[in-house]
C-alpha cells in the first residue's frame, strides 16, 4: 500500500528534476525522492538503511549540494536552448528505449514469493548487518574507509587556494582606503546598512539617503542581481496612509521629497 | 517484489535522461545520485526477495562510495566554477579534436 | 690437347718457419688497423707524431711480411718436391649444417711466388709512396689502405678454399675502390672508383656463383677436395664453373669485356696504379685461373673461352696504348695487353701455366718499375700526365730515365731482359697450340714495341715541350732507390727460366705438360719475335721520333686513332648495352613505384587520414555526447543479454 502511494510521488518528483530550471528546486525534489526511498527501505525490512538514507543522503549529501549551490550562485539556472544538436531527442529516445527494455525484461521473469528477512533479521537487523559487515565484508569495509579518507583529502586539496600575496594588515588596509578616497573619492567608511533611514528594516530594502533617494550600496549585490530589491519609498505609502488617518499632513513630511527618484513599485521576485 | 524493481528501473532511466539533458553540473550530479539510489532500491528489494542481508550491505557500500564521490565531485565543480565562472558542463569542452 | 694427370692439392702440416704463415697476412692487416683506426682516434699532437712514423709503420709491416715470405720460400726450397704443399688451419670460419668453412691457409709453390711478388714489390711501392705522398695531409689513411690492399691480396693467394679466396677477392675490390677514389675531391676520381667497383661487381657475381655451384656440386670449397673429385662432376657443371671463373677473372684482371675500369683507375695516386698493375688486383684473375687448373683441365670449352678473351684483350690493350697521350693511361693499356698474354698462357693449360706465372712475375717487376718511374716523372712535372708536354727529360731525370729504360727494354722483349724470356715462351707455346692465336700474340708483341717506344720517345727524347714554369728535377732517394731495385729485377727477372726452373717448380701445382711439337724450331720463334718487335720499334722511330710532336693532340686523325683514343668505344658499348637499358629499367621502376606502389600506399593513407578527419569530429568535447554514446553501449549490452536469455 505504502509503495503504491509513494511510487507515483517518486516518479513525479524524479521527472520534476528533469524539467525544473532552478537547481535549488531540483535539489528539493531529489530530497522528496530520497525520503520516499527511505520509507520504502523501512517497508522492505531495512531499518538501518532507512536511518542511513535519511541521515547520510538526505541530511548530509543533499545539504552539501545545497551548500555548493549557495556558493556557486542561486542564479545559475539552465537556459532552455539545447546547444548540442539532437542531444535531447536522442537522450529521450535512448531513455525510453532503456526503460522499455528494462521493464520488458523484468516482466519476463517471475520472482515468485519473497523469502522475507524474518530469519535473516533474527536478533535485530543492525546486529545481523554488523555481523556480515565485519566478517565477510571486512576487507571491503576497510577499503571504503581508505576511500573516504582519500576523498576527504582530495576535496581539501581541490578546495584549497594558495595565498600568493601576504595577508593585508589593518594598517595597510586603512592606508589603502584613504588612498582610494583621495584618488577616486571612494567612501572610506563601511557600506551603508540596509533599512537605515527607511521605514523598513529588511535586508532587501535599500537605505534612504538624506535627500530621500535609495542607496544602491546598502543592498547585497546578489539581491540586486536577482532583482528582489524592495522599493523603500513605496513601502512608505502605508505609513503615509496611517498618518493621513491620524490627521497629519503628509506633505509636511521631509522624507517625502525624494520619493519621485526612487522606484515607485515593488519589484519582487521577477524571474 | 517486481514492482520495486520496476520502480528502480524507471528511476534509473529518469536519472539517465537527466544526466544526458541537464547542463548544470550540480543537477547532473543529482541525477547521478538518483541513479545510484535507484540501484540501492533494487538491492534492498532483492535482499528481501532472497532473504539474506548481502543486498543491504551492498546498498550500504554504494552509499559510502556515493558520499565520497559527491565530496570530490562537488569540490571539482567548485574549482571549475572558480576559474570559469560557470557550472555548465558544456562550457568545459576544450578537450576535443 | 694432350691430357695429363691433374695434380691434387694435398698439403702437409706447417712446421718450423712455415708455421708463421698467418703472420704474413696479419702484419699488414695490423698495420692497416693501427693506421685506419688509430689515425682518426689520435689527438692533434699524437696525430702529428703518427704522421711521421705511420708511413714507416706501414712499410715495416709489409717489409717483415716480405722477409717472412723469403724465409718461408727458402724453407720450402729445402723440402722435397712432393712435400712443398703446406696447409695451416687457423680457425673455423663458419659452419651451418653440413657446411664447414675453415679459415685455412695453403702455402705451395704457386702461392710462394705470389707471396714474394706481392710483399716484395708491395714493399718497394710502400717505400716509394713515403716520398711520393709526403705532402698529402691524409697520408695515414693512404698507407692504411695500402696495407689493407696488400693484406687482402695475401688472403686471396693464401686461402685454401674458394670462399677464403672470395674474401680476399672482395677485400682487394674494396681497397682498390678506396685507393682509386683516394682523391675523392676530384669528381673524376670518385667516378673512376665507382666505375671500378661496379665493373668488378660483375666479375664478383661470377665468382660467387661459381662458389655456390661448387657448394652445390662438391659440398665444399676446399681446393683439396675439389681438386680430387673435380673430374667426377658433369661436363655441364664444369663448363659453367670454368666460364663463371673466367667472368670473375675478366672483372679483376680487366679483360674484355670488363676492361673499361682499368684506364679510368689511373685517377688514383700513381703508387696505387703500380700496386694494382704489378703486385695485386689484376694478377688475381691469372692466379684464379691458374689455381683452378683442376677445373679447367676438364673443360676445354672454358679453356678456349679463356684463350679467345685473352687474345682479344692483348690486342685491345696494345691498340689503346698506341693512341693515349696520358702516360699512365698508355701504361694501363700495356698492362691490359700484358695481362692478356698471361691469360693466354693460362688458357693453354699445363704447358702455359708456368709461363703465365713467369710473365706475371717479370711483368710485376718491370710494370711496377715503369709506373713508379711515370710517377717520378709526374712528380717532377707538377703532376702533368700529358706526354705531349714532356720531352727531353733524360738529362733532367737521369735515374728515372735509366730505370725506366730498363723496364722499357724488358717489356718490349729486348733480348736477355726479363720480358724477353717470358713473352717469348708464351708466344712459342701459343704458336705450338694454335697458329692463329700465336700470330695474334706475335702481332701484339710488335705493337708493344711500337707504343712503348712511342712513350719513351715522347717522354725522354725530342724537344722540350714543357708547360711554362715547370722545372723538372730528379725525385728524392726514397723514390729512386725502389726504382733502382725494380730496374735490377726487370733486367734479371729472366733467371727463373734458366734450366726451366720455374716449370719444374710449378709442376706439382699445375701439372706436367707434354709439350706439343712446335711447327717451327724454338730458336726461329725467338728470332721472329725479336724481328717483329724491331719492326714495331722502328715504326715508332719513323712515325714519332723523327717528327716534331705537336703540343696539342691533332684533331684530324684516322678513324683507327680516334677509336683507340676513345678506348675502342668500350665505354660506348657498355653504355648502349648495359647502362641505357639499365637506366630505362630503373626509370620505369621508379615511375611504377611512384604511380603504382606509392599511389596505393599514399592513397590508402590519404583515405585513412580523410576518414579520421571526419571521424574525429565525434570527439566534440561535450561530456554529454560521450554519455550519450555510453547509453547507446549500455542499450546494446542489455539488448544482447535479452537476446541471449529470451532467444
Amino acid at each position: 500500500m505504502t509503495f503504491w502511494i509513494l511510487a507515483p510521488v517518486m516518479v513525479a518528483a524524479a521527472l520534476g528534476i528533469l524539467f525544473v530550471r532552478k537547481a535549488v528546486h531540483a535539489a528539493l525534489l531529489l530530497a522528496v525522492v530520497m525520503t520516499s526511498l527511505a520509507v520504502l527501505y523501512a517497508v522492505l525490512e531495512a531499518p538501518f538503511l532507512f536511518a542511513v538514507q535519511i541521515i547520510v543522503y538526505t541530511g548530509a549529501i543533499l545539504m552539501l549540494f545545497l551548500f555548493v549551490l549557495m556558493l556557486v550562485g542561486v542564479d545559475a539556472s539552465d537556459s532552455v536552448v539545447e546547444t548540442i544538436r539532437g542531444q535531447r531527442v536522442l537522450a529521450a529516445l535512448g531513455g525510453l528505449l532503456l526503460g522499455a527494455l528494462l521493464v520488458v525484461a523484468l516482466s519476463q521473469v517471475s520472482l515468485g514469493t519473497a523469502v522475507g528477512l524474518e530469519s535473516a533479521n533474527e536478533g535485530g537487523n543492525i546486529q545481523q548487518l554488523a555481523n556480515i559487515l565485519f566478517s565477510r565484508y571486512v576487507f571491503a569495509f576497510e577499503a571504503t574507509s581508505a576511500l573516504l579518507i582519500t576523498a576527504a583529502i582530495g576535496a581539501m586539496v581541490l578546495a584549497h587556494r594558495e595565498r600568493l600575496t601576504p595577508k593585508e594588515g589593518q594598517a595597510a588596509l586603512a592606508a589603502r582606503r584613504m588612498r582610494d578616497y583621495a584618488e577616486t573619492g571612494k567612501h572610506p567608511g563601511p557600506l551603508p546598512a540596509p533599512g537605515v533611514y527607511a521605514r523598513h528594516n529588511a535586508v532587501d530594502t535599500p537605505a534612504l539617503l538624506p535627500d530621500g533617494t535609495a542607496s544602491e550600496l546598502s543592498v547585497n549585490r546578489v539581491l540586486a542581481a536577482r532583482g528582489t530589491v524592495r522599493s523603500a519609498p513605496a513601502l512608505a505609502d502605508d505609513i503615509d496612509e496611517v498618518r493621513k488617518q491620524l490627521g497629519v499632513d503628509p506633505t509636511e513630511m521631509p522624507e517625502r521629497s525624494g520619493k519621485s527618484s526612487a522606484p515607485a513599485t515593488t519589484t519582487e521576485d521577477v524571474k | 517484489m517486481t514492482q520495486y524493481v520496476v520502480l528502480s528501473a524507471i528511476l534509473f532511466t529518469i536519472g539517465c535522461v537527466g544526466v544526458l539533458t541537464r547542463r548544470n553540473a550540480i543537477v547532473v550530479f543529482m541525477c547521478v545520485e538518483l541513479m545510484l539510489n535507484a540501484c540501492n532500491l533494487a538491492f534492498v528489494a532483492f535482499a528481501k526477495q532472497h532473504g539474506n542481508l548481502d543486498g543491504q550491505v551492498a546498498a550500504f557500500f554504494v552509499m559510502v562510495v556515493a558520499a565520497a564521490e559527491v565530496v570530490v565531485g562537488l569540490a571539482i565543480i567548485m574549482t571549475i566554477f572558480r576559474t570559469r565562472r560557470s557550472a555548465s558542463v558544456d562550457d568545459a569542452s576544450l578537450l576535443k579534436y | 690437347m694432350d691430357h695429363v694427370t691433374i695434380p691434387v692439392v694435398d698439403p702437409g702440416s706447417a712446421e718450423g718457419v712455415l708455421s708463421l704463415l698467418w703472420l704474413v697476412i696479419a702484419l699488414p692487416l695490423a698495420g692497416a688497423a693501427v693506421l685506419l683506426v688509430g689515425g682518426p682516434l689520435a689527438g692533434a699532437r699524437a696525430k702529428g707524431a703518427m704522421d711521421r712514423w705511420g708511413p714507416w709503420l706501414a712499410c715495416t709491416a709489409v717489409g717483415w711480411s716480405f722477409l717472412l715470405s723469403l724465409a718461408m720460400f727458402f724453407a720450402l726450397l729445402g723440402h722435397d718436391a712432393e712435400e712443398r704443399q703446406v696447409g695451416q688451419h687457423l680457425f673455423t670460419w663458419f659452419e651451418a649444417g653440413s657446411l664447414h668453412v675453415g679459415m685455412d691457409l695453403l702455402y705451395d709453390q704457386l702461392s710462394a711466388l705470389f707471396l714474394l711478388l706481392i710483399t716484395g714489390v708491395g714493399f718497394l711501392i710502400h717505400v716509394y709512396s713515403v716520398g711520393y705522398m709526403a705532402h698529402d695531409a691524409r697520408r695515414l689513411r693512404f698507407f692504411g689502405y695500402l696495407n689493407l690492399f696488400v693484406a687482402a691480396m695475401l688472403v686471396l693467394v693464401l686461402s685454401a678454399n674458394f670462399l677464403g679466396l672470395f674474401l680476399g677477392w672482395e677485400g682487394v675490390g674494396l681497397a682498390s675502390y678506396l685507393l682509386i677514389g683516394f682523391w675523392q675531391h676530384k669528381h673524376s676520381a670518385a667516378a673512376a672508383a665507382k666505375k671500378a667497383f661496379v665493373i668488378n661487381r660483375v666479375g664478383d657475381i661470377g665468382l660467387s656463383l661459381a662458389v655456390a655451384v661448387m657448394f652445390a656440386t662438391f659440398g665444399t670449397t676446399d681446393f683439396t677436395t675439389i681438386s680430387a673429385v673435380a673430374g667426377e662432376a658433369s661436363q655441364g657443371t664444369l663448363n659453367a664453373l670454368g666460364l663463371l671463373l673466367l667472368l670473375a677473372a675478366c672483372g679483376k684482371s680487366a679483360q674484355v669485356p670488363l676492361q673499361a675500369w682499368l684506364l679510368d683507375a689511373m685517377e688514383g695516386p700513381t703508387p696505387v696504379s703500380a700496386l694494382i698493375h704489378a703486385a695485386t688486383m689484376v694478377t688475381a684473375g691469372v692466379y684464379l685461373i691458374t689455381r683452378s687448373n683442376f677445373i679447367y683441365e676438364h673443360t676445354p670449352l672454358a679453356q678456349t673461352a679463356v684463350v679467345v678473351v685473352a687474345t682479344v684483350t692483348l690486342l685491345w690493350g696494345a691498340i689503346l696504348g698506341c693512341a693515349k697521350d696520358d702516360i699512365k693511361k698508355a701504361l694501363a693499356g700495356s698492362t691490359m695487353s700484358q695481362i692478356g698474354y698471361m691469360m693466354l698462357a693460362a688458357g693453354l693449360g699445363p704447358a702455359g701455366y708456368p709461363f703465365a706465372i713467369f710473365h706475371l712475375l717479370t711483368h710485376g717487376f718491370f710494370k711496377a718499375n715503369m709506373f713508379l718511374g711515370a710517377g717520378s716523372v709526374m712528380h717532377g712535372m707538377d703532376d702533368d700526365v700529358d706526354m705531349r708536354h714532356y720531352g727531353a727529360l733524360r738529362t733532367y731525370m737521369p735515374v728515372t730515365f735509366l730505370t725506366f729504360a730498363m723496364g722499357y727494354l724488358a717489356i718490349i722483349g729486348f733480348p736477355l731482359f726479363s720480358g724477353f724470356w717470358s713473352k717469348d715462351k708464351i708466344i712459342e707455346t701459343a704458336l705450338a697450340e694454335n697458329t692463329v692465336v700465336g700470330l695474334c700474340a706475335l702481332l701484339g708483341a710488335g705493337i708493344t714495341g711500337f707504343y712503348m717506344t712511342r712513350l719513351m720517345l715522347m717522354t725522354f727524347f725530342g724537344d722540350k715541350r714543357w708547360e711554362p714554369g715547370v722545372h723538372p728535377h730528379e725525385s728524392p732517394q726514397v723514390m729512386t732507390i725502389p726504382l733502382i731495385v725494380l730496374a735490377a729485377l726487370s733486367v734479371l727477372g729472366g733467371v727463373m727460366i734458366i734450366g726451366s726452373w720455374i716449370v719444374g717448380w710449378l709442376e706439382p701445382v699445375t701439372g706436367h705438360a707434354v709439350h706439343p711439337e712446335p711447327p717451327i724450331a724454338p730458336i726461329l720463334v725467338t728470332l721472329l719475335v725479336v724481328a717483329v718487335v724491331a719492326v714495331g720499334v722502328a715504326a715508332a722511330w719513323f712515325l714519332i721520333g723523327r717528327r716534331d710532336i705537336p703540343r696539342e693532340a691533332p684533331a684530324e686523325v684516322s678513324f683507327a686513332t680516334r677509336a683507340a683514343r676513345s678506348d675502342l668505344y668500350g665505354d660506348a658499348i657498355n653504355d648502349v648495352l648495359v647502362v641505357q637499358p639499365g637506366m630505362g629499367l630503373a626509370r620505369g621502376l621508379t615511375t611504377f613505384d611512384r604511380a603504382g606502389v606509392d599511389g596505393v600506399v599514399e592513397g590508402g593513407s590519404a583515405a585513412v587520414g580523410g576518414i579520421s578527419g571526419t571521424l574525429r569530429r565525434v570527439q566534440n568535447g561535450f561530456v554529454r555526447s560521450y554519455a550519450l554514446s555510453l547509453l547507446g553501449g549500455a542499450l546494446l549490452v542489455v539488448l544482447a543479454l535479452l537476446a541471449v536469455n529470451l532467444g
